[in-house]
């Protein structure tokens, strides 16, 4: 990046380009596939007959008049209200985000500098607690949030995202942290700050990189979590992915396939821009090692 | 650090834990160890739309009696552990003493719901794990050398098999297996066989699911790595460089050496989320080849109409026991990594 | 689309009944929160209890979640309960009733029952537990055109007229796969098997217990039967459900099926299919045993139920306003979404299936608190068989080991 060597297309970038290459179009085919299909009706998408009516829309030319239909998008965030769904996993995403990374940054950073045998043991402990399936968690939150009256609202939700996020978290950033070198927050220490200064002066302005992939990671559990939230939300604080479990119908009802599609296709959108702000971020941490010089 | 310090750090992420995860975890393994109440069954005549049927029904005012006295249940000790639905000692027994040779036995065995799950959660865990590994690593790579126009678009792109919800993604690619699908009619052609179906077939349908897998999980490994190479200190790369070593030997000695600890992290991270493998099982539909530990707790949950709490418990206590062996040699090394750390 | 219809159907009743009659609503003030699936029947019904009585209610709220099973045990346990009204079908009226969630109606269908059908209520030892509103069930699909063309006479009426009709489609080379059935592995195949052993005139539990009894020899004969006609269906199966059926139906696919009822009206409709298809499917019976008599289907209800942890005006305003939307004038704005079994209801073709298996005799899904559990063991336990990997008498046994154990574990044995 920085030396002219590196620069040139050796034999080695080739490959290196072509093997992105490659798994670009893996990582992408199938979302492709699906934002094109999305503009067309489900009997040509999941066509039994002939694949290629996904990408000719046999169907969707005889059911609405045109190729492409706009009936899923319709369908979806105006007749259901997706919008809502939209608002509230919104609202969730933030705060898990937020209060995610408030409690892991703290935590990791002082498992992290901590020399004595139990910040290990609270790592273990973590892993543990990591490895409870999710399942058994929420069906054992039911009976008592029910009878706490706290059942159904978003804080609640939002709390247990963050409570069973937190080992992920920890374990991230506190591996993050154990790669910035102690001196640096240390020699703050010997200069009189104390350590919460040391961390608010030192350590927070270089740890972002660290912090914003582990934000990412947060971000995605909650965003596309069913498990907690499904049961754990009543209809009207409904988040995106039970909402868009529900367009999928059950054994005996038909449901809106569709619907689902383009609920999908366009809650995607968004993340577009949001992983485009944050790389940035995330390609900034270039600079980290030179700070540490 | 002092010890006041670091309990204030860590307060409030160890309180979430030890509310929401800690506390459950124990009221879990003590659940594990009952069961219900005897149901007083009384005979009944019901009458619906379609006629009247005489069935039994709980008398549940005796019922709620016994409940009120010892709402656990029935103290069973460690017998859920050791029935049939799990470890199936006493059945692995007679399974061993009626065999006359070892297939017919590992047959017999096979037929338990606990040990066919496991069979098929191993395999996952150690063909998925490596696999992600390397090849995430190597999309790292690849994507650091990119011009740095394209690297927003591409670590987007990279990314999408973990944005797109798995409710939807997984009942696309279902659909693009299919034998009419996409991907399932290609595969047809390309081998030339017309009956050729990655449902129907067990050994088809657990590299189906392996290979969801890899694409599932690629991202990320491949977004830690990428992160973890943003930190790798230039000055030791141009030192490197300058020495006269090549790009192999670049990335052997400086950038492995400096990934290490992410490196443990995502296996870490891998084994624990490959053993607890679930979803694609019930996307792809696959339960009739392949069933996983999480799967079991899943059925004893939900699909019964009266959710087994006890023998959940004990399959999710199963669950972390066995994650607690898999992890055990990166624990070891962790271990020694902290005193190391801290002799330093 | 079905939105546009509901509203519509909201205020086709909310016209009815505001200008024709004053629903009676009950005690005024009351507090209603319902708990439902979420498909256009149970909206429908909710629509319209809720545009008669959410005016004299002082809260009047919904919930419609896929989740509504999973959740509504919990929900109900702490007194007050969440939900005033569970909206259930049979096997997850059980559910609750195990826990002594739902109320007996008797004194309520007194006072306000005046526009229910007698067949409507769901009666348990004397006590009335649910009012139904619609029915369902599997049953038979016919492609005629196909029938005709393989040389079937009339439509086949038995297991075994079924599969000489599906080897003549076979031989004939019309399709390879001409039959489609919900065989997906869990509660499908499990359902299917039901079916089937009912036929058979099989009984799950032995008489007064909760002691399985299906390893026997109509047990046998039913699995058989089961394996005979999936020699006839799409390689994938033990994957497909009613979407995959459904879809594959519609395609041109298939000519014989064992669908849902429900599924009758979205494949005859001119979406997603083509004019040969929809023109030439009729709907019909399910099938018996050769020389039998009882068709081989569980036939299903959905209907409301009360919690038994709220107090008496609660309960009642609930139940007022609930029945207050089952009126022949809802039906009549909703006629197609649902079989229903409340006054006004004009069968289409979509229907006939399900009146035919309801009047050949078929039996309603058992209503056995413990019969979840068997049902769940025959889901997964009946694969091995399917499959060929194992005996007929081995999953069979199998069946009953796993039901033991988890009727062992939920106190039934």
């Amino acid at each position: 990046m920085n030396t002219k060597i590196e620069n040139k297309l050796t034999p080695v970038r080739i490959i290196a380009f072509v093997f992105v290459a490659l798994w670009l179009i893996v990582a992408m085919f199938p979302f492709i596939w699906t934002l094109w299909g999305s503009f067309k009706v489900q009997a040509d998408f999941f066509s039994k007959a002939d694949w290629a009516n996904a990408i000719f829309g046999f169907h969707t030319e005889k059911q609405t008049g045109n190729f492409f239909t706009i009936d899923g998008y319709y369908g979806s965030w105006i007749e259901e209200e997706f919008w809502r769904a939209v608002i509230n996993t919104s609202i969730v995403v933030f705060f898990t985000v937020l209060i995610s990374l408030t409690f892991g940054t703290l935590g990791g950073y002082a498992l992290a500098r901590s020399t004595y045998r139990y910040a290990f043991w609270i790592l273990m402990a973590g892993l543990i607690f990591r490895a409870m399936p999710h399942m058994t968690l929420v069906s054992g939150y039911l009976q008592p949030f029910f009878a706490w009256n706290v059942w159904g609202i978003l804080p609640t939700t939002i709390i247990v995202l963050v409570a069973i996020n937190q080992p992920f978290t920890l374990w991230m950033l506190h591996s993050f942290f154990l790669n910035i070198p102690k001196d640096l927050d240390e020699s703050a220490m010997c200069d009189g700050c104390n350590r919460f200064q040391a961390f608010r002066y030192v350590i927070i302005p270089i740890m972002w990189p660290g912090v914003i992939t582990t934000g990412l990671f947060s971000f995605l559990l909650a965003y596309n979590d069913f498990t907690v939230t499904s049961m754990l939300l009543s209809d009207e604080n409904e988040t995106m992915i039970p909402a868009i479990a529900s367009f999928l119908g059950t054994v005996q009802e038909e449901g809106k396939v569709m619907y689902a599609v383009a609920a999908v296709v366009s809650a995607t959108a968004p993340l577009f821009f949001l992983v485009m702000f944050f790389q940035r971020q995330i390609v900034s941490g270039l600079t980290a090692g030179a700070v540490k010089g | 650090m002092k010890h006041s310090t670091f309990l204030l750090f860590i307060l409030p992420s160890l309180s979430v834990m030890f509310l929401f995860i800690a506390i459950p975890i124990v009221s879990v393994f003590i659940q594990s160890l009952h069961i219900e109440h005897k149901q007083v069954i009384i005979v009944s005549e019901n009458c619906d739309p379609f006629g009247c049927e005489t069935t039994t029904s709980v008398d549940t005012e005796a019922s709620a009696k016994l409940k009120e006295k010892a709402p656990l249940g029935k103290f069973n000790g460690f017998k859920t552990y050791s029935n049939r639905m799990h470890f199936a000692f006493d059945e692995i027994g007679e399974a061993w003493n009626s065999s006359d040779s070892f297939i017919v036995f590992v047959k017999k065995i096979y037929n338990f719901p606990l040990y066919r799950a496991l069979s098929f959660t191993l395999t996952y865990t150690f063909v998925v794990t490596p696999f992600v590994l390397f090849l995430g690593f190597l999309v790292a790579l690849g994507v650091n050398n990119l011009p740095k126009l394209l690297k927003g678009p591409t670590i987007f792109a990279s990314l999408l098999p973990m944005i797109v919800t798995p409710l939807v993604g997984s009942l696309i690619l279902f659909w693009m297996v299919d034998g009419d699908g996409v991907i399932g009619a290609t595969l047809q052609k390309l081998f030339n066989d017309n009956s050729l179906s990655l449902k129907a077939s067990p050994v088809l349908t657990w590299v189906m699911l392996m290979v969801y897998g890899i694409w599932h999980l690629m991202p990320f490994s491949f977004i830690v790595f990428y992160a973890g190479l943003q930190t790798v200190p230039h000055e030791t790369i141009e030192a490197a460089t300058i020495d006269g070593a090549s790009k192999f030997q670049r990335t052997r000695h400086v950038v492995i050496p400096h990934l290490m600890p992410l490196a443990i992290f995502i296996t870490l991270i891998l084994l624990m989320d490959n053993f607890r493998v679930f979803e694609p099982i019930i996307s792809f539909r696959a339960e009739a080849h392949a069933t996983s530990i999480s799967w079991l707790i899943w059925n004893h949950l939900r699909e019964s109409a009266y959710p087994l709490y006890n023998a959940a418990g004990a399959t999710s206590m199963i669950t972390i026991f066995c994650v607690g062996i898999l992890l055990l040699p990166v624990l070891i090394r962790t271990w020694r990594d902290f005193n190391e750390k801290n002799k330093g | 689309m079905f939105l546009k219809k509901l509203i519509l159907g909201g205020l086709t009743a909310l016209f009815f009944s505001s200008s024709l009659f004053a629903a009676d609503c009950g005690p005024n003030g009351q507090s209603i929160r319902i708990l439902a699936s979420d498909f256009p029947a149970i909206h429908a019904i909710a629509n319209s209890a809720e545009s008669n009585c959410a005016g004299s209610a002082s809260e009047f709220t919904r919930n419609h979640t896929t989740e509504a099973r999973q959740i509504m045990n919990a929900a109900q346990t702490p007194d007050p309960a969440e939900y005033t009204s569970v909206i259930v079908a049979n096997s997850t009226l059980v559910q609750l009733m195990n826990d002594g969630l739902v109320r007996p109606l008797n004194d309520l269908v007194e006072k306000y029952g005046g526009n229910l059908k007698s067949n409507q209520l769901i009666t348990i030892d004397g006590k009335i537990m649910a009012i139904a509103f619609m029915a369902n069930s599997q049953h038979m699909y016919y492609r005629t055109d196909i029938l005709d063309k393989a040389g079937v006479d009339g439509m086949p009426a038995t297991y075994d007229e079924i599969i000489s009709a599906a080897e003549k489609i076979r031989s004939a080379g019309i399709m390879e796969h001409p039959l489609v059935m919900n065989l997906k592995v869990g509660w499908n195949v499990g359902e299917v098997f039901n079916t089937i052993y009912l036929a058979h005139g099989g009984e799950f539990f032995k008489q007064g217990s909760a002691e399985a009894s299906i390893n026997n020899a109509k047990g046998i004969a039913a699995l058989e039967t089961m394996k005979a006609l999936v020699e006839y269906a799409h390689p994938d199966h033990l994957t497909q459900a009613s979407d995959d059926t459904q879809g594959l139906w519609e395609a041109g696919q298939a000519a014989i099926g064992f669908m849902w009822g429900s599924r009758g009206g979205v494949i005859l409709d001119n979406e997603g299919s083509s004019a040969e298809v929809t023109s030439n499917t009729v709907l019909s019976a399910a099938p018996t045993v050769t020389g039998g008599s009882i068709p081989g289907a569980t036939l299903w209800w959905d209907g409301i139920t009360i919690a038994t942890n709220v107090s008496d005006s609660e309960a009642e305003a609930t139940f007022a306003a609930l029945v207050s939307g089952m009126t022949s004038e809802m039906v009549a704005a909703n006629n197609d979404d649902a079989i229903w079994l409340i006054d006004g209801f004009k069968p289409g073709p979509a229907a006939a299936g399900v009146s035919a298996t309801a009047q050949g005799g078929a039996k309603s899904y058992p209503m056995f608190a413990q019969m979840g559990l068997l049902h769940n063991a025959l889901g997964a336990e009946l694969v091995d068989f399917l499959k060929g990997a194992e005996s007929a008498e081995q999953a069979l046994s199998d069946v009953e080991a796993v039901y033991e154990t988890a009727a062992k574990d939920a106190g039934y044995l």
